[in-house]
């Protein structure tokens, strides 16, 4: 299965683990199925509309998927999903 | 380590831990005596409260958290008189910025000079200018030292013992070597393909430099997910709300060398739009305060075209900013894909009546010889994107000829050698001999013919 670094913020919602394992053909299913493990997890990541946050960026293999496909971004069986705040300059 | 309690429906957490461990040494002033001035951090987003620990982002939106003050209270001890009576650095504005105690790093840095640049002004059109010059900010001359000494000082304050970054070349040089005087261990995290003085400027200081095969957006997801994991202090991620605190005294400075007054325009080079965003607080503060009398400003960012993510969406009349891919610029330092402040940068334009401007490679390099040739300033790459975006803004009357404006002139030309090199001319090599000297360089009776 994919795997999904999970940071910071998020891990009061998945008993403090940094890494999970979760199912989907792409991101929004993805974030469904966390959603069902974690719940209120998906509420985090995305707006009403269901998009990504501003300051939130998704990436499957460090490519970020506003690059991609966004969320219809497929996802396969090791991917590594990352999901990060933004972070101020540098 | 600590922690925090969320009661359901109270408003903000009840801290129950307050950084409870050993004293630390060297910094005896932990928070046994928080600032009656820097009361919080808070949502920019939602506004939800949370202590002034080493996080950065809103559990509920991800919005980044900012410091929040009394300004009742400052207002009620902060005077002209006394930010005047203090040495001449960026911590005679103390009570605007978030730490607790005593800085107890970069107590130099700040006050750089504002330079009234009469021949530049001329060269570019416009009636009076200003360059606020931070090439000359100490100790690694750009002005991250100010957003260093904020977060080093904080980090202290927290008990890190080790702190790091991710950067696009300044803010590794700041972080190595503020932490080297104070004793702190670093990492810092660079691009793989920085300017060798930016490299060698970080090097230097004994510091762990660690340098990424990818764009800097690459470098910044990799110290988020090692933030995440060790408890190390990066200075623009788990520090960043006291981090981005620091750039506000670039505009207090302003503000203050222009004799307690906002200047018309502001020129602002922008990379993730934190320093743009925190002038525009600035004078905003100084202006609650009673500090500066109200007076129309307007604040402009400058990018490079390579990498204009920010300028791009502002020409587009949207605040939404498409990410670059693959940035293409000279100034590296500026180039960041995803910049994290971009759609605040774009509200403190719009709001001041600003707007933003981008140029070429040749452009930037052109900034850089006319800040040195009619200022004798010689600036890094970003110091070439301001002036020349400043030159275009002037000539396009978006800043009127008849005004007056400043540019924050924010890194040291010697860091970007590579930029310019080859570009301004090369020195003539003669004999010691007096006639290959007239013959070759200056010849008093055809004075016209040889010299230039
Ligand atoms: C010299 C210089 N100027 C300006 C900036 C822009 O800073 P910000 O990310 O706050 O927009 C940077 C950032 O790295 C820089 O190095
Ligand atoms: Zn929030």
């Amino acid at each position: 299965m994919p795997s999904v670094l999970i940071p910071t913020p998020l891990r009061k919602l998945t008993n403090e683990l940094d890494t999970v394992q979760a199912a989907g053909a792409n991101i929004s299913e993805l974030l469904e199925n966390l959603d069902k493990a974690f719940p209120g997890l998906k509420n985090r990541v995305c707006d009403e509309n269901g998009t990504v946050r501003r300051f939130v960026n998704v990436y499957v293999n460090g490519e970020d998927i506003r690059f991609l496909k966004e969320n219809a971004t497929e996802i396969k069986e090791n991917d590594e999903i990352s999901i990060v705040p933004a972070i101020a300059g540098g | 380590m600590r922690g925090s309690l969320r009661l359901p429906g109270a408003g903000f957490p009840i801290v129950v831990k307050w950084l409870k461990t050993e004293p630390l040494a060297g910094s005896e002033l932990v928070m046994d005596k928080p600032s009656p001035f820097f009361s919080n951090l808070k949502c920019r987003e939602c506004g939800q409260l949370y202590p002034k620990q080493a996080i950065h982002v809103c559990d509920f939106d991800f919005g980044p958290l900012e410091a929040d003050y009394d300004y009742a209270a400052i207002k009620s001890v902060l005077t002209r008189e006394l930010i005047e009576s203090r040495p001449k650095s960026m911590w005679r504005y103390r009570e605007l910025l978030p730490i607790d105690g005593e800085p107890s790093v970069g107590m130099q840095v700040g006050f750089t000079p504002l330079v009234k640049a009469d021949r530049l002004a001329k060269a570019l059109g416009i009636r009076e200018l200003y360059i606020k010059n931070d090439t000359v900010n100490y100790p690694t001359l750009s002005f991250k030292d100010r957003v260093v000494s904020v977060a080093l000082s904080r980090a202290c304050e927290l008990g890190f013992k080790v702190v790091a970054c991710a950067s696009t070349g300044n803010l590794a040089n700041s972080v190595a070597a503020n932490a080297a005087s104070a004793g702190l261990k670093s990492y810092v995290l660079i691009p793989a393909d920085l300017e060798q003085g930016k490299v060698l400027g970080s090097l230097v200081y004994g510091t762990n430099v660690i340098s990424i095969h990818g764009a800097y957006d690459q470098v910044n997801r990799l110290c988020s997910e090692i933030a995440g994991k060790y408890g190390w202090g990066f200075v623009n991620v788990n520090l960043r709300p006291y981090y981005a605190e620091g750039s506000k005294t670039m505009g207090f400075e302003i503000a203050e060398q222009l004799g307690w007054q906002l200047p018309q325009h502001t020129v602002v080079p922008m990379a993730s739009g934190s320093l743009l965003t925190k002038i525009h607080k600035s004078y905003k503060e100084f202006l609650e305060l009673g500090l500066v009398e109200h007076s129309p400003f307007k604040i402009y960012g400058a990018q490079a075209t390579g990498c204009a993510p920010i300028s791009h969406a502002m020409k587009r009349g949207t605040d939404i900013v498409k990410p670059v891919p693959k940035p293409d610029t000279i100034a590296k330092s500026l180039a960041i894909g995803t910049p994290a402040d971009g759609y605040y940068a774009i509200h403190s334009m719009k709001q001041t009546g600003g707007c933003a401007e981008d140029c070429t490679d040749e452009e930037i390099v052109e900034g850089i010889r006319l800040l040195a040739e009619y200022a004798g300033i010689f600036a890094e790459t970003a110091g070439g994107v301001t002036v020349a975006c400043a030159k275009k803004l002037i000539a396009s009357g978006q800043i009127p000829a008849g005004d007056s404006a400043v540019l924050c002139i924010t890194g040291h030309g010697l860091k970007t050698q590579e930029a310019i090199n080859g570009k301004c001319g090369v020195p003539r090599t003669i004999n010691p001999s007096l006639r290959e000297f007239e013959e070759q360089v200056y010849n008093p009776d055809n004075a016209s013919a040889a010299a230039q």
